[in-house]
């Protein structure tokens, strides 16, 4: 199909575009320079985007479907009948697979990444990601306190770790390391946690800090397309922005493979906390972003709270066990054996909680004071902080201090006190908001064809009916949050897939995975000890282990060359 | 002679997955490493006489054999014509072709239910309200030093489950296997598992709710007043007590015998209860002991497309769900579905006289590997492929772990698997031609 944009209002950060006027065109599912007998598509007055890119929602998987099965009661808020197009789909904080696609699309995205894949259970990530439409998709993939790596790590061996981080990825048909409260998930195998990066893991004998900087240097040797992502340790503890700072000067000294950071750390607006007790909780997200801004090495994504009913579900399993110890709402578990220890309690973010409120403000706070936009990712680690159909009023906040005014004032005094929200003007404008959805989380995958719409990058697309010249978004920002909602239309691989916000096409998208190979001696050294291990270990046999290419939609495998021996 | 290592048993829960079979002339010739069931179940594919391997229609009041089309075609006819038609069956088949029959449900506006229905339907009914603590059994294998077994008996249900799992096997944290861990059984009578038990607990017939309460009690502080407590002396519940306080990791599977005596559901939610307040004290966990090997996969696949993990109502056009109306005996003896197809499943011979009756009266489509009471007063019989062994596919194991089940041999001729009929019948129901997809390696 071949399409023209007609004379959008273009914001394209990675090209340096920022609300010009002008045509995109499209062919073949990819953008280009110039186009004949097109179709046409009239565009003005409306702001032109390249589709958006999720970086961390929980959307596929075990304890996603943990979630769903164990809360029946989220289910009906939030229903779309079956249509002659669509399916039957439903949920609010855990929307079914089908669901899920279609809000994405709604929405202008046309990627996602789901956050945490044990590898033991990708099969079900996979089957789950088969399952939603309209999105390119891929895995994070959790290491950060699996026994192979802590174990090549502790001898020093990073060779051999990263040649099993490759051979994980790869039978795991996973994207990127994932990192989630390093040595935690193995102690809560015992039903403990750790508290500092020199706190050693039970057994293991080694810490935190070894695990981070070890999964670092796999990383780099790997050259993989996106850094580590890491959940640092001690997740919404009061007075953890220490251990947050600390952990962000891990990365001091090691140069990136390419060009991206070294590390992205993951939902900070959980680990910015000040105080000493839950009554004297403040924020911190100042100190934070003040670090974030000094470094060229880390950026961050926010894990913005939105006022609500949700369902929290990390692979932080100590954590949501004392979550659902301070709620006394129900929890859910599961240990992962050899691998990470995933866990899911329901959670109410009540405006009049004093901790909610600052929680609340801590995620703007991050936004605005940290300076580039493309270190500072929109995200609402949906759903724990919110479902991810929140980000229109999450947009609508930061580009209006009005309404952060407005709402504060409906929000319990803490959100006033014990933050610096209400100090801060900055309002974001469009050219920013495309940073922190799609840019941002394009460059630091590193997906050279998504995030921009430079010639030769993937036809997706975002349509928003909001007239830059007409609209005040610091007054107007009902109506963008309204607007950011549903698109006027959201092109996926050069196809229109909705219009006027609704469903008009559904697709299939690419399930992104990396091939990294590494040198083959060691390839076969790690087999032996894969073969040992899985033998006396694991509950399953080596050859029933790695994802088979059949339950991958459009399997898109990212080659890899790296600097491993 | 081929042989194939790594092989799925497609029987009970437990999904062994190092099974080696030799096949020779399209016949398996041995088994390797199964237990007496699952050897029992390869074998049978053997054994064509005891196979369907014709589709039928009944005609004048007897079914004869016809082309697979025809049977397709008519119970197309059957299921479009109803206003409410009930899917039911799903735990012995493969993922692919339960997410094809939701989509089938969903398109039909019927009901969609599975034998969850009737073994732990009680136990999800808990887990939405009080969660579920848990892990996969190499977590058990390679740290758990108490293992209970309460309500199950595993040397009989699931053969292997001891020796893979639990008891026996060497782990990480228990290098000496048996002599590093300790097994409590408690059940109403001393079964085969419970003798080998380090110890038995013989708790009264219907009482195990109260076991549970003392349970907790001791384990949160409190102290018993009674002597006894469903037949359990005090002292014995207190060392029990104990016992799980005092381990180092605890695992706590439960059968039948908790999810369907008396207080079902209540059970379960106090079982529930129990583990999370022992996490005060220690690690432990707990698992339902699942029969059929693929009935986590229907729930996890439901799931993920409708919200819900069994018996869901598609009749308003979105998912509606309330074990009570909309679980497969309630409908049926309410008498509320006028059309019904039953896949790997012999819902004649286990359901309750009512919901047969009804059954035998409205027109039945059933899909099967055998001959069953219920294939015998169906009005549609659709001969199928063995998921496991003549067809490839996903089954969950009972901890959720998924695995993709091997074909060992080809099916009887013209035998297709459950999830091409199922896509056959579908597209026939939409009035599509069918979409063939090559067969899924
Ligand atoms: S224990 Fe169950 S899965 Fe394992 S071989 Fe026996 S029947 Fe098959
Ligand atoms: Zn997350």
């Amino acid at each position: 199909m071949r399409l023209i944009l007609r004379n959008g209002f273009v914001y394209d950060p990675l090209n340096g575009i920022n609300g010009e006027k002008m045509d995109i065109c499209i062919e073949n599912g990819k953008i280009v320079e110039d186009v004949k007998d097109a179709k046409v598509i009239d565009c003005s007055g409306k702001v032109v985007m390249p589709g958006g890119v999720e970086i961390h929602s929980h959307i596929a998987g075990g304890k996603v479907n943990t979630g769903r099965i164990m809360r029946p009661e989220d289910h009906l808020k939030n229903v779309m009948p079956k249509t002659r197009l669509t399916r039957a789909a439903n949920g609010y904080s855990t929307p079914s697979t089908f669901l899920t696609g279609y809000l994405y699309a709604k929405l202008g995205y046309t990627t996602a990444f789901t956050a945490a894949m044990p590898p033991l259970m990708a099969r079900h990530t996979h089957e789950e990601l088969h399952d939603i439409p309209m999105l390119d998709k891929g895995a994070l993939t959790l290491m950060g306190n699996n026994w192979f790596v802590m174990r090549y790590l502790k001898r020093g061996d990073v060779e051999l770790a990263a040649a099993f981080a490759a051979w994980l990825l790869r039978a795991a048909k996973g994207y990127a390391i994932k990192v989630v409260n390093p040595g935690g998930g193995e102690a809560w195998g015992w039903g403990r946690d750790v508290r500092n990066l020199d706190d050693p893991v039970p057994h293991f004998d080694i810490t935190p800090r070894e695990i981070i900087t070890g999964l670092t240097r796999v990383n780099e040797m790997l050259s993989l397309p996106h850094s580590i992502h890491l959940h640092a340790n001690n997740l919404g503890r009061v007075g953890n922005y220490l251990t947050t700072l600390e952990t962000m000067e891990l990365a001091n000294g090691t140069k990136p493979a390419r060009e991206r950071q070294v590390v992205q750390l993951t939902h900070v607006q959980f680990h910015s906390y000040g105080g000493d007790s839950w009554r004297t909780f403040a924020s911190e997200a100042e100190s934070i972003a003040k670090a974030v801004n000094s470094k060229d090495n880390v950026i961050v994504d926010v894990g913005q709270v939105v006022f609500g009913d949700t369902t929290t579900m990390t692979a932080d399993g100590p954590m949501e066990y004392y979550l659902s110890s301070l709620t006394g709402l129900k929890w859910s578990n599961r240990n992962i054996e050899l691998e990470t220890s995933p866990g899911v309690t329901p959670f109410i973010y009540s405006k009049r909680s004093p901790v909610a409120a600052v929680q609340w403000a801590i995620g703007l706070e991050l936004a605005l004071h940290i300076k580039d936009p493309l270190k500072v990712l929109l995200t609402t680690d949906h759903p724990n902080g919110a479902p991810f159909f929140r980000y229109p009023t999450i947009i609508a906040w930061l580009m209006s201090s009005r309404y952060r005014e407005e709402t504060m004032k409906e929000v319990h005094g803490a959100a006033q006190r014990n933050t610096t929200l209400a100090t801060i003007d900055r309002e974001y404008d469009f050219y920013e908001i495309a940073a922190v959805t799609r840019a941002g989380q394009a460059k630091s995958l590193g997906l050279a064809e998504k995030g921009h719409l430079g010639a030769g990058a993937d036809a997706d697309v975002a349509v928003y009916d909001i007239n830059p010249e007409e609209v005040d978004p610091s007054r107007d920002y009902k109506l963008v949050e309204e607007r950011f909602s549903a698109t006027s239309y959201t092109i996926k691989d050069g196809e229109i897939v909705v219009k006027d916000g609704e469903i008009v096409k559904v697709v299939n998208g690419r399930t992104l995975y990396v091939d990294a190979k590494v040198d083959s001696e060691l390839e076969r050294e790690l087999e032996r000890d894969l073969d040992y291990y899985f033998k006396r270990f694991y509950s399953v046999n080596l050859a029933n282990y790695p994802v088979q290419e059949v339950y991958l939609t459009r399997p898109t495998p990212i080659e890899v060359k790296t600097n491993v021996r | 002679m081929p042989r194939y290592t790594d092989v799925i048993c497609s029987f009970c829960g437990t999904l062994c997955d190092d099974i080696e079979v030799s096949v020779e002339d399209n016949r398996i010739v041995d088994v390797k490493h199964a237990c007496r069931i699952g050897t029992a179940k390869f074998l049978s594919s053997n054994d064509l006489e005891h196979r369907l391997l014709k589709p039928m229609v009944r005609k004048n009041g007897k079914l004869v054999e016809v082309s697979l089309e025809e049977a397709i075609e008519r119970a197309a006819e059957i299921l479009k014509n109803a206003v409410k038609p009930l899917l039911y069956g799903w735990s012995s088949t493969c993922c692919e072709a339960q997410s094809v029959g939701i989509e089938l449900a969903e398109e039909l506006g019927g009901v969609i239910d599975a034998t969850v229905t009737v073994c732990h339907g009680p136990s999800v009914l808990a887990v939405h309200d009080a969660g579920y603590p848990g892990c996969t059994l190499g977590e058990v294998k390679n740290r758990a030093d108490l293992i209970i077994y309460w309500g199950s008996n595993p040397m009989h249900g699931h053969p292997r489950h001891l020796s893979r799992y639990s008891i026996f096997p060497r782990g990480y944290f228990r290098e000496r296997g048996q002599s590093d861990r300790e097994l409590i059984v408690i059940d109403v009578r001393k079964t085969d598992t419970a003798k080998i038990a380090n110890k038995f607990v013989r708790v009264n017939y219907g009482e195990d709710y109260e076991l549970i309460s003392a349970l907790r009690k001791v384990v949160n502080g409190g102290e018993l007043r009674e002597e006894s407590v469903a037949g359990v002396p005090k002292e014995e519940i207190i060392a029990l007590a104990e016992k799980m306080m005092n381990c180092q990791f605890g695992v706590l599977f439960f059968g039948m015998g908790l999810t369907q005596s008396y207080g079902r559901h209540r059970n379960i939610d106090n079982a529930i209860c129990l583990v999370r307040d022992l996490n005060v004290h220690t690690k432990f966990v707990m698992q339902p002991m699942r029969g059929h090997y693929n009935v986590v996969g229907f729930s996890e696949v439901l799931g993920w497309q409708a919200g819900f993990p069994y018996a869901v109502d598609f009749g308003r056009g979105f998912a509606w769900y309330n074990p009570g109306e909309t679980t497969a005996n309630d409908v049926l003896q309410r008498g509320e579905c006028d059309a019904a197809l039953v896949i790997a499943s012999d819902p004649v011979s286990h359901f309750p006289r009512k919901s047969v009756e009804h059954l035998a009266k409205i027109p039945l489509v059933a899909i099967d590997i055998h001959p069953t009471p219920t294939t015998q007063i169906a009005d549609v019989v659709i001969p199928s492929a063995i998921a496991g062994i003549e067809a490839e596919g996903t089954a969950y194991r009972m901890d959720s772990v998924p695995l993709r089940l091997r074909k060992v041999k080809e099916p009887p001729e013209g035998v297709l698997s459950d999830e091409e009929i199922m896509r056959r019948l579908l597209a026939k129901v939409r009035g599509e031609a069918p979409k063939l997809e090559v067969e899924a390696r």
